[in-house]
């Protein structure tokens, strides 16, 4: 799909009526389009082409690409400077601020800067806790939770003042999000805590891993009991598994994982596990596709990033759509050089 | 203390009615409270909830309580601090993803909400980010003075 005024890059887009910032992730939203986002692993190098070859792979497969914020809590190249990179050259990525490692100074100053520097979509998360990362002798912050973080982004972009008040000369334009994890306990209360983040102004929602669908389903149920059902873009996460193994040692060592036995003595009992994992993943986002409510997938496919283009290719979600990346319309003019 | 942390979730309703008492007799006696000083009373009246409160709930004194609507679960006692909710992080056994030996206390909010009147919707309410100023003050102090329109 082409936007007739698809960006110089680095220049925003013009903000279409009811929409809230110019980006091209909340444009295809609006318009009704499965969306696909993909999730980048920012380095741990300070090398720019680093991250170009990173957010290479998912050229042509994915709307946005969601730059961690020290996942894990590992420490990376920060999701700021990812996103400042990537707008440069045209993509669209979403700015994660995770809660953990600033105050409420340090991230109104980033949101103001990310804005500035052309990003168009903030996702609004707690965290992991330190403990679960490389530096487990740091200090957690926790200045905001990921509720109240939703609601100062909010604030300076729709009222112009930052937390405290004082008065901002050009608000930022930006797509809020915030995460969900319809997989956790305690179970009844996750649709209810979805319902706060969208009134405290979350317009997209990205989840945790989704490995169990009938769960998922009693969540969306639930979630529609409280009339929430399309108030916000919810894109659901997905992810393929490399092995039995490795399903393992991520559902004890990831907070908040839910991976059903099911799913690990399938990819057991497989000749090629990495290939079943992909298979799994296709039908998975297939599935999900059926679900009402559900307005794409976020695919995080760790350490197998060159996945993502076969398994979107693979489950026809984007039905022939092809997502803007920087060569894309040069690709297809034949090289005038060459004639 | 843990053991009566868990305890007093499920004595929420009676602790909430305690609460809701003593409010408003707190509330009643205004005038007396004007007359001896907010500010001369508030670190002898803060000392008293330390106690209590510290006892019942492991309160860290915030100076902003919000246990009437967290299910007489104290969000400061969550490692994230969180208190609109439980992060994505809870485990399968319903235990903190910091302190695994800890239930989530969101999870006993959860429960504690049930037992409260208006059950767990009051946990719908949006609630600010933490005012760091108000650490070890007096939260009940604070009440009476927004109750009965006296500048903080």
């Amino acid at each position: 799909m082409k936007f007739e005024d698809e960006p110089v890059p680095g220049y925003p887009l013009p903000i279409l009526p009811g929409h809230v910032s110019p980006g091209r992730f909340e444009r295809v939203l609006r318009a009704g389009w499965f969306a696909v986002t993909a999730e980048l692993a920012p380095p741990d190098s300070a090398d720019p082409d680093e991250v170009y070859r990173r957010a290479r792979v998912f050229d042509g497969y994915a709307d946005a690409i969601n730059a961690t914020d020290g996942s894990g809590a590992n420490c990376h190249m920060s999701s700021l400077s990812v996103c400042a990179l990537l707008t440069r050259v045209g993509y669209a990525p979403v700015m994660q601020i995770s809660c953990r490692d600033r105050n409420r100074i340090a991230i109104q100053g980033d949101i103001l800067g990310g804005a500035a520097m052309g990003v168009c979509n903030i996702l609004c998360i707690t965290g992991d806790g330190v403990q679960a990362g490389d530096h487990p002798q740091a200090r957690p912050v926790f200045d905001l939770d990921s509720v109240s973080l939703l609601g100062i982004a909010r604030t300076l972009r729709d009222d112009h003042h930052f937390e405290s008040g004082r008065k901002i000369s050009m608000a930022p334009r930006v797509f809020l999000g915030a995460a969900a994890n319809p997989f956790a306990e305690p179970l009844d209360w996750r649709p209810l805590r979805l319902a706060k983040k969208i009134a405290a102004g979350a317009q997209f929602i990205q989840t945790q891993y989704c490995f169990d669908i009938p769960r998922l389903k009693r969540f969306m149920t639930h979630l529609e009991e409280l009339g929430c059902i399309d108030q916000a873009y919810l894109l659901v996460g997905v992810g393929p598994l490399r092995s039995a193994k490795a399903a393992e040692w991520m559902r004890t060592h990831v907070p908040g994982l839910h991976i059903p036995d099911e799913v690990i003595r399938r990819l057991a009992g497989a000749q090629d596990p990495a290939r079943e994992g992909r298979n799994l993943c296709v039908e998975l986002i297939q599935e999900i596709r059926a679900i009402r409510g559900v307005h794409g997938v976020h695919v995080m496919a760790y350490r197998q990033e060159e996945s993502v283009a076969e398994v979107i290719e693979r489950s026809a979600v984007l039905a022939g759509r092809v997502p803007w990346y920087p060569a894309r319309d040069t690709a297809q003019v034949p090289d005038k050089a060459a004639t | 203390m843990y053991r009566v942390r868990l305890r007093s979730v499920r004595h929420a309703r009676g602790l909430n009615r305690l609460y809701r008492w003593l409010e408003s007799a707190l509330v009643a006696a205004a005038p007396l409270w004007r007359a001896i000083g907010y500010r001369r009373l508030d670190r002898p009246v803060a000392a008293v909830e330390r106690t209590v409160k510290g006892f019942l709930f492991d309160c860290r004194m915030c100076g902003q309580c919000v246990l009437t609507s967290t299910g007489m679960s104290c969000p400061m006692n969550c490692p994230k601090n969180l208190r609109n909710g439980p992060c994505g992080g809870v485990r399968a056994n319903g235990h903190c993803e910091v302190k695994p030996e800890m239930k989530c206390v969101w999870v006993l909010a959860y429960e504690g909400g049930q037992r409260m009147p208006g059950g767990v919707g009051a946990m719908r309410k949006l609630q600010p980010a933490v005012d760091h100023r108000l650490q070890g003050s007096s939260s009940w102090l604070r009440v009476v003075r927004e109750k009965t329109g006296e500048p903080a």
